[in-house]
């Protein structure tokens, strides 16, 4: 049995709208191994819940096309599925959890029937029996009073709840991958962290692979094992977490960390956003996506775009021309800490 | 990836900086397309509702240039010509007084047309103020005039107009006008509240507040035009339902008073021969079945044109 | 719910409240007391003038008529005399609430049935057929539909009775001149309300699950595209008593529909105003149970007492 347990390979996907194709996700590869958390990092609108939603097959069929790419859920294609085949994945061998419990739970419907509802579709078991499944699950999770929380409705339930609910449905057939969607965005500071804590122990508790997408570096920090970070539908930066965080190399990771606010942080450095906003994927740039708003943008980078290239630990590799050896060869590494100060 | 790599030709200035980027420079901006410009967009590629329109626009100039184009008026009798099916000299024909259909047809459409169109815009107009003034300052007068329209709302539309024409007195267009108005402003004023609640929290609101304007400048100059755009759809909705509502008054004896034709009075008298003289019947049924319909359609089209979610 | 259905009930007092209060005034207004004209019958004179109270102050009468209308008196109809708007409800009612409940009840399930299927197959074939059944239904009102179908169903075909009541295939032809428009109205309310309700994300939950699609549309879709679609339920009630004053008179059935229009015709003031405010109180009674339903459809106003859209 391989380790691998999804393989997506050169995924290519575009939007029609009538000001023309957008390319939301240009050539990404990655990988999830078996019971491992990897984090899918970048700014809204740069691909990363296209991607998770082409693998799951569940973007709009009229708008959204594939154009190329593989995505190898257990060594199976699932965009080459037909349908039904997929619906037999979906909630029960990959999972989703989704950004917002307020808009993605039926209002109508008792939570406990939502969470049940997964189970039956794919376990020919009884009603009774599916909610003892469901008690367990919300057992695991630690929702205070499953029994009675299970007959209430969505707006009776606060934030944090409401995404266990959503954590519980997606968990009860006890997936090989859950993908959570910006899991925390929509909640409240202190409910993050709850969540954030939850979703850690499940780590522990359950044999399942998490791919957790986020815009938030500090929500993945201290969670994942691997990290890829993603701008304008490509992958820019990918590596362990160790590395990511300690000696991350392309400028837009820079940026994405220093965004983020640490309490230990001796120096006074002030809080950074990235200037500018990504590049029009109706028709994107020639050269290096990021290089328009890059500090450190060279002649090059609009010229060319980088390939993905190798660096010193396994796994980690950035696109950009800053870690061309060529470039290290003349000027040597860029990192974080070192890099050139300019205003 | 190893010899994709080593394939690169550096030029001598490649690892040149570039200067530094401004946040103007950065923000790489495709142009926007306007909303109006989209909604149009989007409705012209709905050819029904594009149809629909042309209709309309064929029909309103022949209520207004139709009777000009034979000899006869909606008024004057002809016994020697009555019930003549349609020919070359009548060419829808005559009804049971010899009078020509063809005027009388778009005569009527004439009043029936003006009726609907006043009677959707003045009342629409009214309730737009209230709901303006009721969303703009909320508190106790949103609460009362809320109530009192929760309250009339649920008096059934028809009864009220039956009640009105009673009272004023059948027969004339402007009191027609006048009845239908009367019954009709409340949807427009609780739908103008819901949406002013919405824009009067938006940053140009709080603009125009901090700069001193005053409140009938603020609901009447930013907050309605911000609501016009939602509003088109039932404007164009309710015209037909005044058609329908002239129809049916006149159906029941409280429409305007004969000689003067309206598509409803129309219907209402051909309907009794309507075994002998279809034509009679059907010419101004096909009248009011088209326009109900075409602004309907174009309703819809303007509806899906306005609503991004159901683009697509 | 308490408080909700208690907000309710409030309104629809109110709204009986003033409906009968504008008639009042509204008939007062009408030049030359109608109640008090010397064309009628000393009888029917002698009745009116005892039931308001004519030789006493405006305001005295209103009171009184207020009193009246609390314990169910209604007044006296001027044309037929004799008898009792209480009478000719009693007499009327049932015969149009037969044909209004039958036309109402096969309208609008065949309305959402069609408006489930249009919103399923959104611009292809079905969609299209269903949704020109609906827009003719909108081009035809009943004045203009009746005509036709007597003709051709009655008079060509001879397939059905051309008036009259009593047997159930005379009922056929009122049903569907009547019920037309509430299936066209229902069937884009329905559609629209689900082509809604399908872009939800909620709805994306239930795919993820792998729910198939007749799951996804039966458990998730209808259920919360019926919520609004119930609110239209009240128009359609009065939809249809509009329509039954048309059809009624058309087709000659003796129900109260018919009574109405021949009342205007007779400018028979004291029935007019009893039939107004008897429909007006029956609207609103209909009305509070279709928001009854309604809270019982969406927990969420069940407790708030507000509608929420989210």
């Amino acid at each position: 049995m391989s380790d691998i347990i999804l393989d997506v390979k050169h995924l290519v996907v575009t939007f029609d709208t009538y000001q023309g194709s957008v390319q939301a996700v240009r050539d990404v590869s990655f990988h999830v191994n078996r019971k491992e958390t990897v984090g899918i990092v970048g700014e809204s609108g740069c691909g990363k819940s296209v991607t998770i939603r082409t693998v799951m097959g569940l973007n709009p069929r009229s708008s959204g096309s594939v154009r190329g790419g593989q995505a190898l859920f257990d060594g199976q294609d699932v965009l080459q599925l037909p349908e039904k085949e997929i619906r037999k994945l979906l909630g029960n061998r990959m999972s989703m959890i989704f950004q917002d419990p307020f808009t993605f739970l039926n209002p109508t419907m008792q939570v406990g029937r939502q969470i049940t509802e997964t189970y039956l579709r794919h376990h020919a078991v009884s009603r009774r029996e599916a909610e003892e499944k469901a008690l367990s699950i919300l057992r695991l999770i630690s929702l205070p009073n499953p029994e009675q929380n299970m007959k209430r409705y969505p707006h009776q339930l606060s934030g944090g709840m409401r995404q266990r609910i959503m954590i519980a449905m997606a968990l009860i057939c006890e997936p090989a991958v859950l993908f959570a969607d910006e899991p925390t965005t929509a909640l409240d500071v202190t409910i993050q962290a709850q969540i954030i804590d939850l979703m850690n122990s499940l780590k522990e508790k359950t044999e399942t692979a998490i791919v957790l997408i986020t815009h938030d570096m500090g929500v993945v920090a201290n969670m994942v094992d691997r990290l890829y970070v993603m701008y304008a539908g490509k992958i820019v930066e990918q590596g362990d977490a160790d590395a990511m965080f300690h000696r991350p190399r392309h400028p837009y990771t820079w940026g994405l960390l220093d965004s983020v606010p640490r309490l230990d942080e001796r120096t006074k450095e002030e809080l950074h956003s990235i200037p500018g906003m990504p590049p029009d994927l109706i028709a994107p740039p020639e050269g290096c996506p990021f290089a328009a708003r890059c500090r450190y943008a060279m002649n090059l980078c609009v010229r060319r775009a980088p390939d993905t290239i190798p660096l010193r630990e396994e796994g980690h590799a950035a696109a950009c021309w800053l870690c061309h050896p060529e470039y290290v060869r003349q000027y040597g590494e860029t990192t974080r800490e070192g890099r050139p100060n300019v205003k | 990836m190893e010899n994709d790599r080593s394939a690169v030709s550096f030029r001598p200035d490649d690892f040149e900086r570039l200067p530094p980027p401004s946040a103007v420079d950065a923000a790489i901006v495709r142009q926007q397309t306007t909303y109006w410009k989209d909604v149009w967009r989007t409705f012209r590629k709905n050819r029904t509702a594009l149809i629909s329109l042309l209709v309309i626009t064929l029909l309103i100039l022949m209520v207004i240039f139709g009777p000009m184009l034979n000899e006869f008026d909606y008024r004057t009798n002809d016994y020697s010509a009555i019930n003549q099916p349609p020919n070359a000299v009548h060419w829808f024909g005559t009804d049971n007084m010899g009078r020509d259909i063809w005027t009388r047809v778009w005569e009527g459409g004439r009043i029936s047309l003006l009726i609907a169109v006043l009677a959707t815009l003045i009342p629409e107009v009214i309730g737009m103020l209230i709901g303006g003034v009721s969303g703009y300052f909320g508190g106790w007068l949103d609460t009362l005039i809320m109530r009192l329209i929760d309250v009339l709302m649920g008096i059934p539309s028809l009864i009220y107009m039956i009640l009105l024409m009673l009272v004023f007195g059948s027969g004339s267009v402007m009191t027609l006008i006048i009845a239908i108005s009367l019954t009709g402003w409340m949807g427009a004023a609780r739908a103008t509240r819901g949406l002013v609640l919405q824009i009067k929290a938006r940053d140009f609101v709080t603009a125009s507040e901090t700069l001193g304007a005053p409140a009938w400048w603020i609901i009447v100059k930013r907050l309605i035009p911000n609501t016009l755009g939602i509003r088109v759809v039932g404007i164009t909705m309710s015209i037909p339902s005044v058609i329908f509502y002239e129809a049916f008054l006149s159906y029941i004896g409280l429409g305007v008073t004969p000689p003067t034709p309206s598509w409803g009075q129309l219907i209402k008298a051909a309907g009794e021969n309507f075994r002998y003289y279809p034509y009679q019947f059907i010419i101004p049924c096909v009248m009011v079945g088209i326009t109900m319909l075409c602004f309907n359609l174009v309703g819809d089209g303007l509806r899906d044109a306005l609503d991004p979610k159901l683009r697509g | 719910m308490g408080k909700y259905l208690l907000n309710k009930v409030l309104i629809a007092i109110a709204t009986v409240f003033v409906l009968a209060t504008a008639t009042f005034f509204l008939m007062k207004l009408i030049p030359g007391d109608p109640f008090a004209s010397l064309k009628t019958k000393a009888a029917v004179q002698e009745k009116q003038r005892e039931y308001y109270g004519l030789d006493q102050p405006v305001a005295a009468q209103y009171v009184r008529y207020l009193g009246n209308l609390l314990r169910g008196d209604l007044g006296w109809s001027l044309k037929k005399a004799g008898r009792s708007v209480v009478d000719i409800i009693r007499e009327g009612f049932p015969v149009s609430a037969r044909l209004g409940l039958t036309s109402l009840f096969f309208s609008v399930l065949t309305g959402l049935l069609f408006g489930i299927l249009c919103a399923q197959f959104r611009n292809r074939w079905p969609d299209y057929l269903l949704m020109l059944v609906a827009v003719l239904g909108i081009a035809l009102p009943s004045m203009v539909l009746g005509p036709l179908m007597r003709y051709f169903f009655g008079v060509r075909l001879k397939w059905l009775p051309v008036v009259g009541w009593g047997t159930p295939d005379k009922m056929i032809m009122p049903a569907i001149v009547l019920g037309l428009g509430t299936v066209a109205g229902e069937t884009r309310a329905m559609r629209a309300s689900m082509l809604g309700v399908m872009t939800q994300d909620y709805i994306t939950t239930a795919r993820a699950k792998g729910l198939n699609r007749a799951q996804v549309v039966l458990r998730h879709e209808v259920k919360n595209s019926l919520v609004p679609i119930v609110t239209g339920l009240g128009p359609g009630i009065a939809g249809i008593m509009m329509g039954s004053f048309v059809v009624e008179s058309m087709f000659l059935i003796p129900g109260l529909g018919r009574y109405f229009v021949d009342s205007i015709t007779n400018l028979d003031y004291p029935l007019i105003m009893g039939l107004t405010i008897f429909y007006g109180a029956f609207l609103v009674t209909m009305n509070l149970l279709v928001d009854v339903v309604y809270g019982l459809l969406d927990p969420r106003i069940r407790e708030s007492g507000r509608k929420k859209v989210k």
